[in-house]
């Protein structure tokens, strides 16, 4: 956003084990505490985090198996919004060619999974996602 | 750090809740689904999650939840989820759960929602 500094920065580098996506979570929930965000804002932020760790979990097949995180406060002088950076060094993807899930489709279906981008996007109010064959980086953002 | 699933069972007439502790993941999906097919084999079709004691979900947890509204409706029976969490309720009206199973405010709307049904 025009004129956003970064008022302050956490990076977090979590292995890909076993519920590292609530640890993701707990720092994220810290970070948005400290800029006085709403408790229903947290959650959502929290849940977001928790989808893209999932994401980066189970589908980056990465080598390092690590996921890196950055929290950032932005804002003009005051903290106004959070972007949270998850990244992974996996085999990448192509975004374009997902398919959005459908609920009427995935009840019929084999494969039930498949929600996580949908979920991150309607929780946050921007995502963004890169992907390539050095892995896949969701940007994703919440005005305070 | 571990949030381990812990599942309570409320059978009642006609209707069975089924109460949820924890995080919802994969595992307490897979503990939740087990609980509800056993309840179906006992002869519920009437059947209630109070998600009152659940905070965090995910996505591979729901859709698990997914597979045991699949079910109910094979046998034409209802699900239906209470005491959600603002968050969890948002993230299951995203997905769209709530065209296939009753979503309340609290217990009691839901049971008799469930009775009516």
């Amino acid at each position: 956003m025009d004129g956003e500094a970064v008022l302050r920065e956490i990076s977090l580098t979590l292995p890909m084990g076993p519920e590292m996506e609530i640890a993701a979570s707990r720092a994220a929930t810290a970070v948005a505490e400290s800029m006085r965000m709403s408790a229903d804002k947290i959650d959502e932020v929290r849940m977001a985090v928790v989808e893209a760790c999932i994401n980066a979990i189970e589908h980056s097949g990465s080598d390092d198996q690590t996921v890196y995180l950055s929290f950032a406060v932005l804002g003009k002088g005051e903290p106004e919004r959070l972007e949270i950076t998850v990244k992974d060094k996996g085999v990448g993807f192509a975004p374009d060619e997902l398919v959005e899930p459908k609920i009427e489709e995935k009840l019929t279906s084999v494969r039930k999974r498949g929600w996580g981008l949908k979920i991150m996007r309607g929780l946050m109010d921007d995502v963004e996602v890169r992907s390539g064959s050095d892995g896949t980086t969701i940007v994703m953002s919440k005005a305070r | 750090m571990t949030e381990t699933l812990k599942l309570k069972v409320d059978r009642r007439d006609g209707l069975a809740v089924v109460y949820t502790e924890g995080y919802i993941n994969n595992q307490g999906g897979e503990q939740i689904a087990k609980a509800a097919y056993e309840l179906v084999d006992e002869g519920y079709r009437r059947l209630l999650l109070n998600l009152s004691g659940t905070k965090i979900v995910n996505s591979i947890g729901i859709s698990i939840l997914i597979e045991i509204i699949e079910k109910m409706i094979e046998i034409d029976g209802r699900l239906a989820f209470c005491c959600l969490t603002p968050t969890i309720e948002k993230t299951f009206h995203i997905m769209g759960l709530a065209q296939y199973a009753g979503i309340h405010g609290d217990e009691g709307a839901a049971v008799e929602a469930l009775k009516a049904a």
